[in-house]
């Protein structure tokens, strides 16, 4: 062998399964099995798994996973964005406003409300690097201010929180199906022909598949997540992420335009947040001033769950994503289990610990930390 | 003996000064550097090395002073300029991150791209392959290319980080205190490596407080006090003890050794 002379005897060889584990996504790979066996033991039978069920909790999951690729890059960028869930009760609010009190077309109000978030997603990043304040006070600040402009906007010109009308507001545009419509709707009516779904037995809806098609919701979360996974992971602008929130000074240094990759980061956390806020005031027709509260720990927690570092510079979307999942389906499956609701909570902190503790170890195997 | 006083200079300082409000840092500062030798930076802790190579490596302007780069005068805006121009540096803490891989550490801001359908990515194949290439050649055998800095030693770190500058193109080198936080074999490591850069006639600006580490590559040594330097001496022209006292500025020295009994 010629490779004798290269081996060092103080590299331990490591096993290819060992290798194949040692990864960042592994501690959302290990829940995300341990809760399918879990709630196939125990909610089979609650119909959580037929094609109805199996809907509720994609949609749910796809809903935390839509902000959490956006709070997956903005901590491997280094920072944090508590913002996220005033963002989303913002971005419906305005939503509302433009479409439903102007009246304005909905495409215009779509993209108008897309600016509107993007720049303030912007403004959360620039102040951040501009005063090198921790971007936890500064996302603080704006979760009060969005919030209170959520409240206060649709009060003083409506006398109400609650703005209705935005299904009648975006009928018949062209932009609104991409955040409200479904796909695949005459796949799933034949699946429902062909007996493979249930179908409606009675009502207005008699005879119509039980799911009609998937939902341009879980459509964005599947998107995001790939685009989120390729920037990261294999363009050079995911290098620069990785780089600065793992030292920004030492990228800096290396000429990576941290400040220019953080902002970003921080408008993406928007623009995703932004994408969660009209699906949700599509689906549901109306915008509520309380939308969107405590989304931001959520996407945390699914991010922390998925293996990133909370300091920065590690981290991975197919672990947030995974960790989004696993959200999702404990919070319906409990509801499918019969298990008082409450206990969610306990269930979720139990599991944010064990992914913890197993993606800490995982890390320091890989990254040498001690 | 250094036969290179023949050759032009690459970089060039000419009365260097820098200014930071009231505190002057340094109160004109001139050095030449020459391609393939090794010039040590010597001065005691606040001497003003690091605001020197700063202005060097085109972090800080210069209060008044010139800078030239082979033969033309220039002005950095920003560390990128100079990094484009060819001179890089290698910070003691700073150069390497290590959550990441080497490969990634090693293309940071330089990453190579391959085009797939129009569009950008990471060209990873390409800069494994350097990677490791580049790893063998300074001695450093890899696990793999993916292996994250973190899990290399402090000695291997300042390998990568000066390997990355010569494969990057780099004419002039500076290294801000490579060795300060190594041990004996890991400081050994990193000077061969100084040697085996100079040997291809790239230009190393070395700066350390230790004299001996100085002595084991330096062809010329320039020291700093107080934001001065007290000129450039050649290689076999001064000794260990005459650039430890010109560092500590003399007399207090002189006095110390009394008590320490010439262990410092």
């Amino acid at each position: 062998m010629v490779d004798i002379a290269q081996t060092d005897e103080r590299i331990k060889e490591i096993s290819p399964l060992r290798r194949a584990l040692i990864r960042p996504e592994l501690g959302g790979m290990v829940g995300t099995v341990a809760v399918f066996l879990l709630f196939l033991l125990f909610a089979s039978d609650s119909g959580m798994f037929a094609a109805q069920g199996a809907l509720n909790w994609s949609l749910v999951s796809a809903q935390f996973m839509i902000i959490a690729v956006g709070a997956c890059l903005l901590m491997i960028a280094g920072e944090f964005d508590l913002s996220v869930g005033s963002m989303i009760g913002f971005a419906g609010m305005m939503v509302a406003v433009f479409g439903v009190v102007l009246g304005w077309p909905m495409w215009l109000t779509i993209i108008t409300t897309f600016a509107i978030c993007l720049a303030l997603g912007a403004l959360n990043g620039w102040i951040v690097v501009k005063t090198g304040l921790p971007s936890f006070i500064v996302t603080l600040a704006f979760l009060f201010i969005l919030r209170g402009f959520t409240i206060y906007i649709p009060q003083t010109i409506e006398r109400k929180t609650i703005i209705g009308g935005i299904r009648d507001a975006a009928e018949g545009d062209w932009l609104a199906p991409i955040f409200g419509g479904k796909i695949g709707t005459s796949f799933f009516q034949w699946l429902g022909e062909a007996g493979v779904i249930e179908v409606f037995e009675r009502g207005s809806r008699a005879g119509e598949p039980v799911v009609d098609g998937i939902p341009m919701l879980i459509v964005w979360a599947i998107a995001l997540v790939i685009f989120g996974h390729v920037l990261l992971t294999k363009t050079r602008f995911g290098n620069w992420v990785f780089a600065s929130g793992g030292d920004a000074e030492a990228a800096r240094n290396s000429g990576v335009p941290v400040n220019r990759v953080k902002i970003l980061m921080f408008m993406f956390t928007a623009f995703c947040a932004t994408v969660f806020a009209t699906c949700q005031v599509m689906e549901f027709g109306s915008a509520g001033a309380d939308r969107g509260l405590l989304k931001e720990f959520e996407a945390i927690i699914a991010v922390v769950i998925g293996g990133a570092l909370l300091t920065g510079g590690y981290g991975s979307v197919l672990g947030a994503a995974l960790g989004a999942l696993i959200f999702g389906v404990v919070q319906q499956g409990l509801f499918f289990a019969g298990v008082e609701s409450s206990l969610f909570r306990v269930f979720l902190g139990v599991i944010l610990l064990a992914a913890v503790i197993l993606n800490t170890y995982i890390r320091r195997i890989i990254t040498g930390e001690r | 003996m250094n036969t290179r006083t023949t050759h032009e200079p690459i970089i060039q300082m000419k009365n260097i000064e820098k200014h930071f409000g009231s505190v002057i840092a340094l109160a004109g500062v001139s050095i030449d550097v020459y391609p393939g030798e090794c010039h040590c930076l010597l001065g005691d802790n606040g001497a003003g090395k690091s605001t020197f190579i700063k202005t060097m490596s085109g972090v800080h302007k210069p209060t008044r002073g010139e800078i030239l780069f082979e033969g033309r005068p220039m002005n950095f805006e920003s560390p990128r300029d100079a990094m484009d121009a060819g001179i890089a540096t290698v910070h003691q803490h700073l150069a390497m991150i290590p959550l990441m891989s080497v490969s990634r550490n090693f293309f940071m801001g330089n990453e190579p791209v391959k085009k797939v359908v129009g569009m950008n990515f990471f060209d990873h194949e390409y800069a494994n392959q350097v990677t490791m290439d580049e790893m063998r050649k300074m001695g450093i055998n890899l696990r793999g290319p993916d292996q994250a800095v973190g899990t290399l030693s402090g000695g291997e770190r300042q390998t990568v980080a000066i390997a990355r500058a010569v494969h990057f193109g780099a004419k002039v080198l500076i290294l801000d205190e490579p060795t300060s936080a190594l041990g004996v074999r890991q400081t050994a490591n990193v000077l061969a490596t100084i040697d085996k850069v100079r040997k291809q006639d790239i230009a190393v600006v070395f700066i350390t407080h230790n004299v001996r580490h100085a002595m084991a590559v330096g062809d010329r040594f320039t020291v700093l006090n107080r934001g001065q330097t007290l000129g450039t001496a050649q290689r076999g022209q001064i000794s260990a003890e005459e650039l430890q006292d010109m560092m500590a500025g003399g007399q207090e020295l002189v006095a110390l050794e009394g008590s320490l009994g010439g262990t410092v």
